[in-house]
Parts: structure tokens; sequence; C-alpha cells
């Protein structure tokens, strides 16, 4: 499923513009713990989060994930949002909370990784 | 023991969680610019970074030491904190003494250390109450998961 599909269906506002939304994902991490999803990533998943403080991107980086969606309507500030554009992580949010996206992407042949 | 190609030392401030993370970052960059093997540079920077985020955590201040020589890379990380009373307990998974501080920027969840084992081919940790713990860690560069 490209970040572009993924956009669309889990109704996502882009908040860093001028990546690669063709990028094809097929696993997803999806935790408030860093250290899970550091403990789960193994390369270029799709990373789900609430936690919208600059150390979710710096995880994101660390654990070499294609892209961050922040769920439950939270967003984070412009200071991480520039940071993300610095490290070129696509960063999207939506309104859905984790459950749900996870619900949706499953249903859409999206596994997790284990 | 293979010979030595680079050793960089970085120091790391406890408490500060805005610069948290910072020098595993300096070194992923380090690792790309290199072309280290993926999953090898993927490794090496959790390891670093959880190893980071603990000292900043716990200790008031402690020092990240990243050797890389042909065949592996070595990583010591030194603090002055409050050292682990008991190291077997500490390495299990789910156990933790954070403060919520640390629970709300995602950490303090009882998965560093043994995210730290996980992902090293050696793993020795030396610690004393009151005084510090120092982490030495060791990861083959040949690809390997």
């Amino acid at each position: 499923m490209t970040l572009n599909e993924i956009r669309d269906i889990l109704q996502c506002e882009v908040l860093t513009e001028g990546d690669d939304f063709t990028l094809d994902v097929q696993f997803v991490v999806a935790s408030d713990g860093m250290s899970e999803i550091l403990a789960f990533a193994k390369s270029r998943e799709l990373m789900i989060t609430g936690l919208t403080n600059i150390q979710a991107v710096r995880t994101a980086d660390i654990a070499g994930v294609s892209a961050i969606v922040f769920c439950r309507g939270k967003r984070p500030d412009a200071r991480v949002i520039e940071f993300a554009k610095k490290k070129r992580i696509p960063v999207l949010a939506t309104r859905m909370v984790m459950f749900d996206i996870c619900a949706v992407l499953y249903n859409k042949g999206l596994k997790g990784v284990s | 023991m293979a010979a030595e190609l680079m050793r960089e030392s970085y120091a790391i401030q406890g408490g500060n969680f805005d610069t948290a993370g910072e020098v595993s970052g300096e070194i992923k960059t380090i690792l790309r610019d290199l072309s280290i093997e993926a999953s090898s540079l993927r490794r090496i920077v959790v390891v670093a970074f959880e190893a980071e985020m603990n000292v900043v955590m716990y200790a008031r201040q402690g020092t990240l030491t990243f050797i890389l020589s042909d065949d592996e890379v070595n990583l010591e990380v030194r603090d002055e904190g409050p050292g682990i009373p008991d190291l077997e307990l500490a390495f299990q998974e789910g156990y933790s003494t954070a403060s919520d501080e640390m629970r709300e920027l995602g950490f303090g969840f009882g998965m560093g250390l043994p995210n730290m084992r996980k992902n090293s081919d050696d793993l020795r940790v030396e610690t004393e109450v009151g005084k510090g713990t120092a982490v030495f860690a060791k990861i083959r560069l040949d690809a390997h998961d």
C-alpha cells in the first residue's frame, strides 16, 4: 500500500510536504512506547503513535521507519515537524484512534511486526 | 583484535530530554556516510539510542564512545549515576523504575536493556550503586538479524 493510499484511507493531513508518497508500505509498528517501536521495527515500516514530542521523530529516525502517522487528532509542534523534514521522514496526522487505524490497515492487507 | 578505524567520544547530559538522542543521530549519520550495511546500522543505533536515553533519564552525565573496526562496532557508555541495584531484574522485560516524566516521553517501559541485549552480539554491564554504570556493547558488521 502506498503512502498516498494510506493518507486517503486514514483521512490524514500531511504535515511535511515534498516527500515521496508513492513509497510502498507493507508492515506497521504502532505504539506510544518508543522502546516498543525500536524493539519491533526492522526496516521501512509505517509508524503509528500518539506521542508527538521530538523523541517520537528521533525514534522514527533511529528505527528507520518510512513514515509517521500521529493518531487521535494529536499534532506535533512546528519544531518537531521541522526536525522530521530535516530527517526526511514524512509525517501525517489523523483524527482516527490507534485501534481503528490498525483495524483499517490490517483489513487492507498490512501486517504487524513480531 | 581487529584494527581500530575510528574512535569518537561524546558527552551526554543527564536530564536534558530536549537533546536526548542527538549523539545516536550523529552516529547514524557517520555510519550511513560509511555505507555500513542496513541491518548492522540499525542494531548499532538502537543500542546507542537506548543507552543514551538511559543516561539522560537516570544519570547526571555520561560519555558514549563509538569504536569502529573492520568487522565490528563497540559502544562504551559510562555514566555517573545511581547505578543499578539488581541487574538481573533490570534486564527483565517490563521492569522499570522510570518516572512519569520519562513515560510521557515514551520511554521507561522496561524494554531498554532487553532491546540493547537483543541488538548486540555481546553486551556487558558493570554497575556500582551510588557511583554509576558502564555498558559495553559489541555489534558485528556482517549482515544478520
